[in-house]
């Protein structure tokens, strides 16, 4: 079944939700009582027939699965490569996120919550919140950095147009991390009706190991189109972009045990990785805690939390999930870190060379190829993990330098 | 081994006064003598907030008096430095180091306790710390400082739980008021806040019971102390403060007008 992972995986968490030394539920007191009923019944419901019933009914004809998998000709041509975009970008919403909300919509349903809350950065999650939010008729409250939202207008319109009631989070920098500290202090102070929908791979466990599953119908079907595509379930490399790194973790989790398969994972190096504006989490982190989750994390050397930077607004998170925390420090994925402006020019080439405009952190990804180090005879997988509409006012803040490219 | 907080509750019929603030609040070199002040006022335990850039069981008061008092320049290095001679100023009142895991994590935790220890600290709150993580890699390092932790029990938390906290420490339990950060007004319906604290008072804990979170003056003080050994103020005193031209002396004045 498509959430539940192979057991014996040595990429699963443990019963206290370590991945080696990395996750676990570092939270105080008032959130204990919610994220233990959480982690009490979150396998059994992800198992339960009813919900995968309903689960992918939904994932097939409101989100629009499966996604296809598309031969990228021109781009393989460019790098010599076999090419292959897993098309996430064509879910509904325009981004993976709603992989994630369909399943925990779900979930909070069959807990009894009737009050959904959100943190979101670029609105991705947000926007993906709520839309299931609305669908299924409950009360939506997202929390939102105030610099954020003046830099995501649209998204935050979105959501109003949905119904949901967007909060800003006037503390701190006034971004993600304080948005997810906003709804993380809404969720204490509402423990008995609430739900909280994380949007990525971090947060106490459960969360990183219940978003990972959500998003593994991601890799699922990549196995079942390659076999179909190449004769083979298993390419030479999956490539995808990291913030927290829940696209990522979808498009790995398939293929962890698979050791022939190289899992790349691609952080936003900003301005460059030690110019003091960067993103690059899994070189410039030490372990340290972050939202519940002990992880790698960007901190002065004091333990306080440092404020990354990136182009991209869903790749500015100063932590990364557990899970890649542990595929970085077991060597089981590659990091590769890609500054702005190289993105930039992935948007313009996967723009020109395949007619696809890419979001701002997938362009990450995309950038990646020229250092992958690919044969002709292999084969590439990238996750196309959102769509570029988001970003138009970005793509035309550097008009002049995309038609360079 | 017994230590400072034990004195306090070995006061028959005493209602005890725990006060909350922020080191390097309003000013790096205020800790010291807004400490000296509170107790010579009459608070009978001390908590000393350790700044945190992202304290998420802290409302917006607590951790606006955290981002000063880290733009101020506080850190554990500095705050040990204040407090090196404190207990020859205070010499009996419990002083406890309230903050988050990760600072604590970044300084070393046995680094941590051997100079909370040798400045004469006698307890660590530390909200975010784990009870199973406490009993696998803190407890015995606590113990070896004479360091008691204290946990925090919330509305929503199950009796066999609180059972286990009783066991894991000798100080006082933290009753939480009611769901909610700190700072917060208490929003439940009448007799909801009543009735959990007297269900906790009935399980006849071995450890004594201070009340948090929403108390804030004379009156909210005095109904928690019908159903506890006392109460602990921290966002109400850190707004006292704020902007205050004599911080020592409205600390003083702060605890005065609670205690009248």
């Amino acid at each position: 079944m498509a959430t539940l992972p192979p057991s014996s995986s040595a990429y699963a968490p443990n019963a206290r939700g370590y991945y080696g030394e990395f996750g676990g539920a570092f939270i105080p007191e008032m959130l204990y009582p919610n994220v233990e009923e959480l982690r009490q019944n979150y396998l059994t419901i992800l198992a339960d027939p009813d919900f995968q019933r309903e689960y992918q009914l939904l994932l097939r004809d409101y989100v629009g699965r499966p996604t296809p998998l598309f031969e990228a000709r021109r781009l393989s041509q460019k790098y010599n490569t076999r090419i292959f975009l897993k098309r996430e970008d064509l879910c509904h919403t325009g981004a993976h996120k709603v992989n994630n909300t369909v399943g925990q919509i779900l979930l909070a349903q069959r807990l009894g919550k009737t009050r959904i809350i959100a943190e979101t950065g670029a609105g991705q999650h947000g926007v993906a919140t709520a839309t299931v939010c609305a669908l299924m008729g409950l009360e939506c409250i997202v929390y939102m950095g105030s610099v954020d939202m003046e830099r995501q207008r649209p998204n935050v319109e979105r959501m109003r147009l949905l119904g949901a009631e967007v909060r800003p989070a006037t503390s701190g920098s006034q971004t993600l991390k304080d948005a997810t500290n906003e709804a993380i202090r809404d969720w204490i102070s509402n423990p008995v009706d609430t739900h909280y929908i994380i949007g990525s791979v971090v947060g106490p466990h459960p969360y990183p190991d219940l978003v990972a599953r959500l998003q593994s119908v991601i890799s699922e079907e990549m196995r079942k189109q390659l076999l179909e595509k190449t004769g083979s379930e298993l390419p030479d490399y999956v490539v995808a972009c990291v913030g927290g790194g829940s696209n990522a973790a979808g498009a790995f989790y398939h293929f962890l045990d698979e050791p022939a398969v190289q899992l790349v994972a691609v952080e936003a190096a900003g301005h460059g990785i030690h110019s003091g504006h960067s993103a690059a989490t899994s070189v410039l982190g030490k372990p340290g805690i972050i939202h519940g989750s002990r992880t790698l994390l960007m901190q002065d050397e004091d333990g306080q939390i440092t404020e990354p930077y990136s182009l991209s607004a869903g790749l500015d998170y100063p932590g990364i999930g557990p899970l890649h925390a542990f595929l970085g420090a077991s060597g089981r994925a590659r990091f590769i870190s890609i500054e702005d402006e190289k993105a930039l020019a992935a948007v313009a080439e996967c723009s020109r060379l395949e007619g696809i405009i890419p979001a701002l952190e997938t362009a990450h990804a995309l950038a990646a190829l020229s250092q992958l180090g690919a044969g002709p005879d292999e084969v590439v997988v990238i996750n196309l993990s959102g769509r570029g509409d988001k970003d138009l006012e970005t793509y035309l803040k550097y008009a002049d330098q995309l038609r360079q490219y | 081994m017994t230590n400072r907080i034990h004195q306090a509750f070995q006061q028959p019929g005493k209602k005890l006064l725990n006060v909350y603030f922020t080191a390097g609040y309003p000013t790096l070199d205020s800790t010291v003598p807004v400490l000296q002040a509170l107790t010579a006022a009459g608070a009978d335990l001390i908590e000393i907030g350790m700044p945190f850039s992202d304290p998420l069981a802290d409302g917006p008061v607590i951790q606006q008096s955290s981002t000063v008092a880290l733009q101020n320049g506080m850190n554990l290095r500095v705050l040990f430095a204040q407090l090196r001679d404190i207990r020859q100023s205070v010499p009996k009142t419990p002083i406890l180091l309230m903050g988050y895991l990760n600072p604590v994590m970044q300084f070393g935790v046995e680094n941590f306790c051997r100079e909370a220890a040798a400045v004469g600290v006698d307890g660590v709150i530390l909200p975010d710390l784990p009870l199973d993580d406490y009993v696998a890699e803190y407890q015995e390092i606590f113990r070896r400082h004479n360091l008691r932790p204290v946990f925090l029990i919330t509305p929503q938390t199950a009796p066999e739980r609180i059972r286990r906290i009783d066991e894991l420490t000798d100080s006082f339990l933290y009753l939480v008021s009611g769901p909610g950060t700190t700072g917060g007004a208490n929003t439940q319906a009448a007799g909801v806040q009543e009735a959990y604290f007297r269900r906790i008072e009935a399980m006849n804990l071995r450890n004594p019971r201070l009340i948090g979170f929403g108390i804030g003056d004379q009156a909210s003080f005095r109904h928690a102390c019908q159903y506890a050994e006392g109460a602990i103020i921290g966002s109400a005193l850190i707004r006292a403060l704020d902007g205050a031209a004599d911080a020592p002396a409205a600390a003083a004045h702060f605890v005065r007008s609670v205690l009248a």
